[in-house]
This record gives C-alpha cells, structure tokens and sequence, in this order.
C-alpha cells in the first residue's frame, strides 16, 4: 500500500506564502504522500516564508477581487479603499484564523509537521535565501538548499508537477 | 466487527485521509479500520484512496450526519 507499490511521484513549485495561499500546496502534498507517491516541494520566493520556524503567516483582500467572507448569514467582500486602512489586514488574518478553526481546518503549522512526517522531500531555494537576507537556521529542519537545476532534475523525473 | 475505529468527525480535508493513512500504517495486513467523518467531502475521497493505495474499501454508508468508511488494509 505503500510506493513499492505505487511508483508515481509529484513535485510542487510553491511561491506564495499568505495564509490563504499556504494552503493547497500543503493539502497536496500531505495527502499525496499519504496516498504512497514521492512528493517534493520546492520554495521559493515568497514560498519560502512557509520554512521559517516561526511562520506568523497573513491574509489581505488587498487586490484580491475574489475574496468574501461568511458574514451576518451572507458574504461580504471588503473594498480595496477599506482593505488598505491600517488593522484591515489584521482583521481578516483574525477572521480567517476563526474560520479555519470553525471548520476544521488544519493549521498550516499542522500541515507542515504532516509533510515533514510523511517524508516529503523539501528544497529550500538559495537564491530566496540571498535576496530576502535569510539564514539556513531561520528556517525548520530538513530542506536541502538548492536552486532552479535541483528542481528541474526531480521534475523531469515527476509524474506530477505543480507551481502553485 | 472492525479491529480499529477512527473518529474525524468535525475534521476537514485533507484530515480524515492523513489520519486514516497514519492509522492504516500501524495496522497489520487484512485488518480493518472504520472511519467516521462529517466531511460530505470525504466520500469521493476515501474511495480515490482506496483506489490509488490498493486499499479495500468495504463498506461507505451514511448514518445521519455522519459517514461511515471501513477500509481494509492490504
């Protein structure tokens, strides 16, 4: 029941790090590798926010024209003129935060420790690290440190390959 | 009767099937495992599973508002 038997793999390419944003590539990879593929993920830019040990990870509805939140028994999409006054950001983190615990969510925190668990590969990108003035030790444990060359060889290897 | 039982219930995706997944691992060969969730979600989502693991899936039924899923390990 295991990849001895289910040989697939997949890569993913994370590249956001807010809140909302953290979740699908996390999701993905957990129950991939739940379902006995080889999974590797590979963050990079603002992806790599998602290694920092302490993640305090956001959401705004700043330029996100698709954002509504379950309110009053409808949904409310909060206007870009508002979304940008100091505290709306903290606002719909809190919120976000509420509805994620309402619903059964797993934290990304959970998520992560999932993947780390489930034995996925992770590649922290270098070149990240360098512009964004990041140490090795800022991020968890495990990462190998690497850049565009080490993703593209477990890619051309992957049955699945994702940029999220 | 089933050698093991799992309640997911109020848990969302992906939760049920990492547990589930977690559980089936300590579990020897041809036992089975009941799942219980509240996720509409999971119905779909255990039977995909199963397909893809070579897991059995025996049984899928509702019981109200709960699902129930007893899966076999092989």
């Amino acid at each position: 029941m295991t990849s001895e038997q289910n040989a697939k793999s997949m890569s993913i390419i994370v590249t956001k790090g807010a809140l909302d944003q953290a979740y699908p590539p996390f999701i993905l990879a957990t129950t991939a590798a739940a379902m006995g593929l080889d999974v590797t993920m590979f963050f990079t830019f603002y992806g790599l926010g998602l290694l920092k040990k302490n993640m305090n990870l956001k959401v705004t509805t700043l330029g996100n024209a698709a954002m509504e939140m379950p309110m009053m028994g409808g949904h409310m999409a909060m206007p870009n003129v508002l979304a940008a006054l100091p505290g709306a950001g903290a606002l719909t983190t809190s919120m976000m935060k509420n509805l994620i615990k309402k619903n059964g969510v797993a934290s990304i925190e959970e998520l992560r420790d999932l993947a780390v668990e489930a034995e996925v590969k992770i590649i922290a990108c270098q070149m990240t690290l360098d512009l964004f003035d990041y140490k090795p030790s800022d991020l968890i444990d495990g990462p190998v440190l690497g850049g565009a060359a080490t993703y593209i060889e477990v890619a051309t290897k992957s049955d699945i390959n994702l940029f999220i | 009767m089933v050698d093991e039982v799992l309640d997911a219930k109020g848990l969302n995706c992906p939760l049920p099937i990492l547990k589930a997944k977690k559980k089936l691992n300590a579990m020897e060969q041809n036992e089975t495992l009941e799942v219980l969730s509240t996720d509409p979600g999971a119905v779909a989502d255990f039977e995909a599973f199963c397909r893809t693991t070579g897991n059995t899936l025996l049984e899928s039924r509702k019981d109200g508002d709960v699902y129930a899923f007893v899966i076999q390990r092989t």
